[in-house]
């Protein structure tokens, strides 16, 4: 139950936004994130690691609509309170990044509450008809908040991004409605569906299935070449959407992908695992070599993104415990270091400036005027660059480690994907901040305000605490590899 | 009284209260709100009587077939029609007010009648009691010329696919002999070409109630043209019934005839019209301007999916697509209710004319999101569970998997024209910075009964079981305990 009071809280939350005054808005929103984040810490704390424990804990399961065999079936292993955590830590963050939000805060807040009840709903879902009905639940609420508090180029950015999730979608549901058609086993459950001792799909369907189903969840996640949605729509966004859409809206896609598409289908998986190993390095690469190109900051940071859930979707395809570890510590490493840098860029900046062209930034001696944008947008810079001691180096390492003993050629592209990140993260870094000429006078901008100190804190922290002590979200995320779900993923290991 | 009249009493109260509103607006022609008072009254009453007074019980062979399911969509259609009555007010002109509502009342007898027959001939009459109401209430405003315009071509269309019906029926019992659908489900299958003529002349025929193509082509104007409520009743309780009695006609009737791809039969020709009609109205609906327009082509591709669930053959569809289509026509009521709602303050149906509706009626605005999320088939509206419960049983049938992809893929489209819908009334502001804001929102029956459709549309989307379990036992055979007990000596 302490799981699905984390996307109570959050409906509750959009429901009470929507039903008290104006004035109110932002503080309920506050203490619905505030509240969604206690129970998945509290869930996360509570989660039992040791050897002989269950490795789904704090299971809830009800029919819901027996006639189709659909039930209620939510739970947690260590990959899916990671992740849980992560979008707590978000929530709380976007919303204090929001706090300045004049423009029809009530409707405002309630779209995000709700994308946040669905991202949590997702990551707690094992019926699949449960996580889709949540995965869809996100859908329509970016659209809103991007076409009504967007900036550049709103509403095609908003529908584009809209259009590419919907045909996402479409392939997922597709998979699974052909799926349940194929068990005939009258169940959406996904532990029931994939269940080693049930006879498993016929390898001419898995054949078809896995690639349609994984590439529906994988546009979520910015797999290239379906990834363009996500810079424009990035761009398009306002902060706490970007925030959310990099930090936790991204990781839906490869979690979807990592929990159903890659556990049902294991024969689907090894024929195509190459191809899509492939367009992961590709993204690496190209995401890194274009946001080197980029102009526009917001745009730098959009096409960082890609590069980074590239490395999420090579360490899935390497199927072994180092790369599936360091993917799913990728997401919640990504997902902190991509919603601070998009935070800085986006309030601390945007808002302040109203450009966010990287010449134009750079005559305005940032550095004097925001030390704190400054010193944070440094950190994450960092941390995205992936130095030891933040979170992004052990979870790249990690993978790149997996993808060594699984696909050694492609090691050449998400290497190189791993230098270019480095020179566009300090190439933009040092223009934006630190250019080599002196400001004659830099223009006076409002100072940065204590809810963004706060959340960027709060993110600093995170990624930092995970960089040091890899160990307390690893742990529980390598363990749950060994469950009768995951474990058939592990080429060699146990089956 | 007679068991046939006892089982018969919501639709002789249903035909008293018609004649009596008729009457009231003879005699009284301006009292609008007495009409309104008395359909609804009468309505209520029919609707109690078939509640809790069920007459159950097969008569005059097979003419009158009054079984659990069909006291299910009976009530469904009734109540769709009472919505109508309530839109009415606010949608019809002062002239011949009451004889309207009266139009509608006969309708709904039509619709009922429908509902609860067996016999190819009683088909006939009752589609045509339904049909002939509604080409005179599209007729409504004949001031204008585009209604006209639109009524004459329901009309001509209407006539024609009526000429289709009837010669169907008569191949049919050329052949066979009987016009009784249990009768004639006993012949093994459509081996004669007479026969084989006459089933695809009947489904023709129904192909017109349900706007599938090639007979879609009055919806778009007769949705624009006719007044709104009529278009709303049109929209729902004609389709409900129009749906029931063709799942009926072909899972009861040509249960044997269903043929398959490569195999002569009713099947793959409702899979090609269900394919033609999701393409047709899903694309056409991308560059539509006017509100109800948009609702016409999403109700061609909605027919489309309907079909696409017959198509499948298996009689499992059956609760499916009755539970889409129930769905479906609660929604579109209510689309239409806020269209009503929308013209009543801005003047006009057109996107433009949606601008900044949630910043004059957040309310109103609310419950539009919900509708239009609920035909594009967003979780957890009624309309996804619909649309997924209805592939999920399609695919029993694995042939299909190219029209449920098909499906699926323009379903993702159709997001796209209902978000323009959205855009405008909840992303663009109110024209002329919002001076433009409608008088304060009073709760009127209309605003109250689009809060309740959406409502109604929210909860069976998070409690599917709320509809299903009844449609489910209903199709169970009816044993000796469950049939009944007569409620009138």
């Amino acid at each position: 139950m302490i799981l699905n009071a984390t996307f109570l809280a959050a409906f509750l939350g959009a429901a009470l936004v929507l039903a008290l005054p104006e004035r109110w808005a932002r503080g309920v929103a506050l203490a619905a994130a505030l509240a969604g984040l206690g129970f998945a810490a509290s869930a996360f704390s509570g989660y039992d690691n040791a050897p002989g424990a269950p490795h789904f804990q704090f299971v809830t399961q009800a029919p819901w609509v027996p006639a189709l065999g659909i039930s209620f079936h939510t739970g947690a292993d260590g990959i899916s309170l990671a992740l849980l955590v992560l979008t707590g830590i978000i929530a709380v963050a976007g919303v204090l990044f929001s706090w300045n939000v004049a423009h029809r805060p009530r409707a405002f807040f309630a779209f995000y509450l709700v994308i946040i009840g669905g991202v949590y709903g997702v990551f707690q879902s094992f019926d699949l008809f449960l996580l889709f009905v949540f995965y869809e639940i996100v859908i329509i609420p970016k659209y809103f908040l991007i076409s009504a508090w967007g900036s550049t180029n709103r509403e095609y950015g908003a529908m584009k991004l809209t259009m590419y999730s919907a045909a996402g979608s479409a392939l997922v549901l597709l998979a699974i409605l052909a799926t349940s058609a194929a068990s005939g086993a009258h169940t959406f459950d996904l532990l029931a569906l994939a269940d080693p001792s049930r006879a498993s799909f016929a390898p001419a369907f898995q054949a078809w299935v896995f690639p349609v189903m994984f590439v529906g969840f994988a546009v979520l996640a910015g797999l290239w070449p379906l990834h363009t949605w996500a810079p424009t729509g990035h761009v398009a966004a306002p902060t706490a959407v970007s925030m959310l859409l990099a930090g936790v809206v991204m990781k839906l896609g490869s979690y979807g992908a990592l929990r159903v598409a890659m556990t049902l289908f294991p024969i689907g998986l090894a024929q195509w695992k190459f191809p899509i190993a492939v367009l992961a390095a590709a993204g690496i690469l190209l995401g890194a070599l274009v946001a080197l190109a980029q102009r526009d900051l917001k745009f730098t940071v959009g096409y960082s993104s890609i590069a980074h859930m590239g490395f999420v979707l090579l360490g899935l395809m390497t199927l072994n415990l180092s790369g599936l570890g360091g993917a799913v510590l990728q997401m919640f490493s990504h997902g902190i270091i991509g919603g601070l840098l998009f935070a800085v860029v986006g309030r601390m900046i945007y808002d302040r400036t109203h450009t966010r062209d990287i010449a134009e930034l750079g005559a305005m001696g940032l550095a004097r005027t925001l030390p704190f944008a400054a010193a944070t947008f440094t950190v994450a810079s960092v941390a995205s660059m992936g130095l030891p001691g933040f979170s992004g180096f052990i979870a790249e390492f990690t993978i790149l480690k997996g993808a060594w003993m699984a696909f050694p050629p492609l090691l050449i592209p998400a290497g190189l994907g791993v230098v270019v990140t480095v020179a566009f993260t300090l190439i933009a870094l040092q223009r934006t901040f630190f250019p080599a000429g002196e400001a004659p006078a830099p223009p006076p901008l409002p100072p940065i305000t204590p809810p963004e100190k706060l959340g960027a804190l709060l993110l600093m922290a995170a990624t930092l605490a995970v960089g040091l002590f890899p160990s307390v979200l690893l742990d529980p995320i390598l363990r749950s590899f060994e469950s009768p779900l995951m474990r058939t993923l592990i080429q060699g290991g146990p089956r | 009284m007679s068991p046939l009249l006892a089982a018969l009493a919501p639709e002789a109260v249903l035909l008293v209260t018609a004649l009596a509103v008729l009457g009231l607006g003879v005699s009284i022609p301006r009292a609008r709100n007495a009409a309104t008072s008395l359909a609804l009254v009468g309505g209520i009453l029919s609707a109690a009587t078939l509640r809790f007074c069920p007459g159950g019980g097969v008569f005059l062979g097979g003419m009158i077939s009054l079984t659990p399911l069909a006291g299910i969509l009976q009530l469904v259609v009734l109540g769709l029609a009472l919505v109508a009555i309530v839109f009415a007010a606010d949608s019809f002109p002062d002239a011949h007010f009451a004889e309207a509502l009266a139009l509608i009342l006969f309708a709904a007898l039509g619709m009922m009648l429908l509902c609860a027959t067996d016999d190819l001939l009683m088909i006939f009459l009752a589609l045509e009691l339904t049909s002939l109401p509604l080409y005179v209430l599209a007729a409504f405003e004949k001031s204008r010329q585009a209604p006209a315009e639109a009524a004459l071509k329901y009309f001509l269309v209407g006539s024609v696919s009526a000429a289709f019906l009837l010669y169907g029926i008569s191949l049919i019992f050329g052949v066979t002999g009987t016009t009784n659908l249990h009768a004639l489900s006993s012949f093994p299958g459509p081996g004669d070409p007479l026969l084989l003529a006459g089933m695809v002349m009947v489904l023709c025929g129904f192909a017109f109630k349900v706007a599938a193509v090639p007979f879609q082509l009055w919806a778009p104007d007769v949705y624009e043209g006719a007044p709104t409520a009529a278009a709303a009743l049109i929209a729902s309780g004609s389709k409900v019934a129009a749906v029931f009695i063709l799942a009926k006609f072909l899972f009861g009737g040509l249960g044997p005839w269903a043929g398959s791809m490569g195999a002569p039969g009713w099947a793959p020709v409702l899979a090609v019209a269900a394919a033609a009609s999701m393409v047709l109205g899903n694309l056409a609906a991308l560059v539509q301007s006017n509100v109800k327009r948009l609702l016409a082509y999403s109700a061609i591709a909605n027919g489309g999916y309907l079909l696409l669930g017959l198509a499948s053959g298996e009689p499992a569809s059956l609760p499916a697509v009755l539970f889409y289509v129930i769905i479906y026509a609660l929604t579109t009521a209510g689309a239409f209710g806020v269209v009503i709602l929308v013209e009543k303050s801005r003047g006009g149906s057109r996107l433009e004319d949606f601008d900044g509706l949630s910043k004059s009626s957040p309310g109103l605005a609310i419950c539009l999101l919900v509708f239009l999320m609920s035909l594009a088939g967003i979780p957890p509206l009624a309309g996804f569970f619909g649309k997924f419960y209805l592939f999920a049983t399609a695919l029993e049938n694995p042939g299909l998997i190219w029209l449920v992809a098909l499906a699926v893929a323009l379903n993702a489209i159709s997001l796209y024209y209902y978000l323009i819908v959205l855009k405008h009334a909840l992303v663009l502001p109110a024209p002329d910075g919002g001076h433009f804001a409608a008088p304060a929102p009073t709760p009127t029956p209309t605003r109250a009964l689009v809060a309740a459709l959406a409502l109604l549309v929210l909860a069976a989307g998070l409690f599917p079981n709320l509809l299903l379990t009844p449609l489910t036992r209903s199709l169970r055979p009816a044993t000796a305990a469950e049939s009944a007990p007569a409620c009138l000596p």
